[in-house]
């Protein structure tokens, strides 16, 4: 509900044209100038693996890569990512980026719902970016934008930080694990 | 531990191994299908314009802009909606003289709390419908609000519904034993008032909805976020008056439940009455802040209670009173009073005392409604009687040990009757209670404390015994008329390329449902679990059965799969007897493959088998008609409900200077009977605990004095975070119940059960030292602050 004149309602039905690379793609789509990225990503190009939770950036289910950066999707509108790289779940999945990640989450039962997962996932390989080799606490510290309510965490940490040792490993051995 | 059902070393023997959930890796690829994904042709969307008030007539609600919007479909008023679906009440009959005023989907000519739903936009989008809800100008003339437990139960004072007596729901009350002649000769008495604080289950995904009317069909199909897809086809069957048959629910992926998407909702109701008024798709999502202002509440209990105890620490009586609020109604069809019942029959239950008295008064407010929640009562149950157990521990001179030790029902004395009524049939308090001070490492946490407590860092370790109500039977529900099943029903086919389909009424949302039962179907018929399909959540493919809730997918779906794929093997072995001119008891099936039962010599693919039936049963013996698929329904006997129990235990430490909490540790031993999978049920355990610390530490629905909710946004309803959370611990003591085959009971709400006792027993214990004492949860620094007089 947002507080819109009524002199102010013809205004929404404007569209502007915006492009992305989605996923390695090109795109083009028009979306309004209230659109948010989450709500085009969803709609529009029908990636419903980014989720919205609480549209206010403090949930972290709508965590996507915006020029290879994680951002929260809600909180950004579409036309501001005009000309961005987005990366959703479903081209870090399809081009195995996170593989491993999604291995060991698998493994340990680390999602039940499986609602927050993407944009957990999205967040384990940003921190995994910056930190190659974090402790158990700063890896909670880093994932304290991301609600889960079903699992309690731990078997997550204890996936990021199986996923972050192994990386480690494989790159001391020039196995080059990005 | 019990003799596994199976033995772990043979192939297919899966109950008992910790197995991924192979439904999970479409979820960790973004391909989950939530309701809130579903887009369907000519699907339009509905938003709410919703109460600002508290409580308030309707004067009138003018929408002709509204109606005149471009890409408005429909605008629906309560009484637009009254006309084809007939009102609800929340009332049960074994809950006697309980009341509850009739609802609609959306009200007619009052609102009863701040933010209910009060008209329907129906439009092409979701940002259009929502528009046009600025456009609706409603005018309201304010009623006088009763916003808590006192305002509520003033005499003389406002009324929740005009016209009533009183705003009383329920009374209730129980006393057994000799109470008041316990207490008079008691060496020692303990005394408290707690306090529960309002909080919500806030799934990540909030509740969902696509009705699809087709009027040329006259069939409703609805894509519902729900827990229990049945108990919704026989609701909307019978409020909109379209037989059962046309009727169908689908529950697909779910982003989380824990109880709160098994409520009737206004908005839900609505939808599927704008779907019938259009005869087209109509989907409903609610955004976060309308989640906090209409999903259902849990708690808001005030709790009185004493204990009586003889010289040496032996819990001779308890007696309570509780007083709980819910809304202005009492929730459709479960009620709001289970909570408050069970909290007065389950105060007390690991003890083997038989004095009890116990009072329970529900009483109506203009909030939103509470109902069931994740442990229903449990947490309230279990902090009172735990903490007077700490606190008489404390007076008489015992560890919190020694005095569970002294006092709980032991193991080798079952089945046993609880003072409340409660038939436990086999619980294992004393196993429970020293394996936990095994895996705390008990006292060297002690001596850790005193070391710390020298040096100014105040340590806190507490403990809490739990039961928990599982697999209930009709006793629950289906007693008082409600249209809620206890039983459930599987159908299972072997298919022709010798593949295995199970189609069963439990339902998932994410707590490995399908992992479990594709678990028991392989293990049981003799089959790798890949080759095993489970089909949850359709009321058009599965059969009629209870779903998923009250800890009951394990027990009674998974006993349901168990006697279902032994009817089938059975089937698969006749036919394979004919065939291989034996008799079926001499063969058996494993890993696919039909073996001499005695050799385990493979003698024919099932694979075979199902070709033979479905392709050549020329080649059968004259008369012969295989059955390769069997339905098969279990409903619970024996026990009423298979009571499980456990301990949990916590460190941690308090800052006295600031009041906040760092958690340290958690530990938990659980009994649930026979474990399937032993990674899913830690899982339940950790996120159940993480949930009842939430409940401890942070989480409350906050409201002003006129009935304002203040704090529902994600950034001001506090919901555990990773950082605050510690690591659990967990240990195991399997007593099977003897009611089932599969042996198995409920193990999702027993870490939410005790999780905030245990830390209100810590916290306590951390303010020993300064003869400072907490009786309220949420757990907040300033009560912290405020008990410490630094506040």
């Amino acid at each position: 509900m947002n507080g819109l004149g009524e002199t102010l309602l013809d205004e929404v039905d404007e569209t502007l044209r915006v492009r992305f690379v989605v996923n390695g793609r090109k795109v083009a789509c028009e979306v309004a100038p209230r659109d948010t990225l989450v709500d085009c990503l969803r709609d529009k190009l029908e990636l419903t693996g980014t989720h919205a939770g609480c549209e206010m950036g403090a949930c972290g289910a709508c965590l996507v890569q915006l020029d290879g950066q994680a951002v929260h999707s809600c909180l950004v509108f579409a036309v501001q990512a005009d000309g961005a790289r987005i990366d959703t779940i479903e081209g870090l999945s399809e081009s195995g980026v996170i593989a491993d990640l999604q291995a060991e989450f698998h493994r340990r039962n680390a999602l039940q719902c499986g609602f927050c997962t993407p944009g957990m996932l999205v967040n384990a390989q940003e921190l995994l970016s910056q930190l190659a080799q974090p402790n158990r606490d700063e890896i909670r510290d880093a994932l304290s934008g991301n609600y889960c309510r079903c699992t309690g965490y731990e078997a997550i940490v204890d996936a990021i930080d199986a996923v972050a040792k192994e990386r480690s490993k494989s790159r001391n051995a020039g196995g080059g694990a990005s | 531990m019990s003799a596994p059902l199976t033995s772990l070393d043979r192939p297919n023997s899966y109950i008992g191994r910790s197995v991924p959930r192979p439904n999970a890796k479409r979820l960790l690829a973004g391909r989950g299908r939530y309701i809130s994904d579903l887009k369907l042709p000519r699907m339009l969307h509905a938003a709410f314009l919703r109460s600002p008030h508290a409580h308030a007539k309707i004067a009138s609600i003018k929408a002709d802009a509204a109606r005149a919007y471009e890409g408005v479909h429909l605008v629906a008023t309560g009484a637009d909606l009254a006309k084809i679906c007939t009102p609800w009440t929340g009332t049960l009959d074994h809950f006697k003289g309980m009341n509850s005023a009739p609802q609609w989907p959306l009200p007619l000519d009052r609102v009863v709390w701040a933010g209910q739903a009060v008209v329907a936009v129906v439009a092409e989008s979701r940002a259009i419908a929502e528009d046009a809800l600025e456009l609706i100008d409603v005018d309201y003339e304010d009623l006088p609000v009763v916003v808590d437990i006192d305002g509520a139960r003033e005499a003389g004072g406002a009324l929740v519904n005009p016209g009533s007596a009183n705003n009383i729901c329920f009374r209730s009350q129980l006393d057994n034993g000799a109470v008041d002649d316990a207490f008079a000769h008691a060496a020692h008495v303990v005394e408290e008032e707690f306090s529960f604080g309002r909080h919500t289950a806030v799934t990540l995904e909030p509740r969902a909805i696509v009705a699809d009317y087709d009027p040329a069909a006259g069939m409703l199909t609805v894509h519902h976020g729900t827990q229990t897809p049945y108990q919704f086809q026989d609701l909307y069957s019978r409020h909109y008056n379209i037989p059962e048959a046309r009727v169908r629910v689908i529950a697909t992926d779910i982003g989380g439940s824990f109880g709160m998407k098994l409520h009737v909702y206004h908005e839900d109701m609505a939808v599927v009455g704008l779907s019938i008024l259009l005869g087209r798709p109509v989907k409903y999502v609610a955004d976060r802040m309308e989640s906090f202002v209409s999903d259902i509440h849990a708690r808001d209990h005030r709790v009185r209670a004493r204990m009586a105890l003889d010289a040496k620490g032996e819990i001779l009586a308890m007696d309570v009173e509780d007083l709980t609020a819910i809304g202005a109604f009492s929730t459709y069809p479960r009620t709001s009073v289970v909570e408050g019942n069970q909290v007065i029959r389950l105060i007390g239950a690991p003890y083997r005392f038989k004095n009890y008295r116990a009072t329970l008064e529900v009483i109506f407010q203009h909030k939103v409604q509470t109902s069931q929640y994740r442990a229903v009562g449990h947490p309230i149950a279990c902090a009172v009687t735990e903490r007077l157990v700490d606190m008489a521990a404390s007076k008489v001179g015992l560890d919190p040990f020694a005095i569970r030790a002294q006092n709980v029902i032991p193991d080798d004395a079952y089945p046993q009757t609880s003072p409340t009524g409660y038939r436990f049939e086999a619980l294992s308090h004393q196993a429970c209670l020293k394996r936990l001070h095994e895996i705390m490492d008990y006292d060297a946490l002690r001596a850790e404390q005193v070391d710390l407590r020298k040096r100014g860092s105040y340590r806190g370790i507490g403990i809490a015994t739990f039961v928990e109500i599982t697999n209930p039977s009709p006793a629950f529900y289906g007693v008082g008329g409600a249209r809620i099943s206890s039983q459930d029903g599987a159908i299972l086919s072997l298919t022709p390329s010798g593949e295995v389909r199970c189609l069963i009424s439990v339902t998932e949302q994410g707590q490995g449902t399908e992992a479990i039962i594709s678990q028991i179907v392989a293990d049981q018929l003799g089959l790798a679990q890949e080759h095993v399909k489970v089909v949850t959540g359709d009321t058009e493919v599965t059969p009629h059965g209870g779903a998923t809730w009250a800890c009951r997918g394990a027990g009674i779906g998974g006993e349901t799969a168990l006697q279902a794929t032994r009817a089938l093997k059975r089937n698969i072995l006749e036919i394979a007897a004919l065939i291989l001119q034996q008799q079926p008891s001499a063969l058996d099936i494993v890993d696919g493959e039909v073996v001499d039962a005695a050799t385990r010599k493979p003698r024919l693919p099932i694979a075979e088998i199902a070709r033979i039936a479905y392709f050549r049963s020329d080649t059968l013996p004259p008369g012969t008609q295989a059955q390769l698929t069997v339905s098969h329904h279990f409903a619970p006997q024996g026990y009423p409900f298979a009571f499980t129990n456990g301990i949990q235990g916590c460190a941690l430490e308090v800052d006295v200077e600031t009041g906040l909490i760092k958690l340290l540790k958690h530990f938990i031993v659980e009994d649930c009977g026979r474990v399937i999978n032993p990674m899913l049920v830690e899982e339940q355990l950790r996120g159940g605990i993480v949930q009842g610390l939430g409940a401890a530490l942070f989480e409350e629905c906050r409201y002003g004095d006129t009935g304002q909710l203040m704090n529902g946004s994600l950034a001001d309803y506090l919901v555990p975070m990773p950082m605050e959370m510690p690591d659990i611990v967990i240990a195991h003591v399997e007593t099977p119940t003897a009611d089932t085959v599969l042996g198995a009971k409920g193990v999702g709400e027993a870490g939410t059960a005790a999780a905030s006792a245990c830390v209100l027993n810590a916290v306590n214990d951390a303010l020993m030292p300064f003869d400072a004492t907490i009786n309220s949860i949420p757990i907040t620094p300033a009560k912290v602050l405020k008990a410490l007089k630094r506040f």
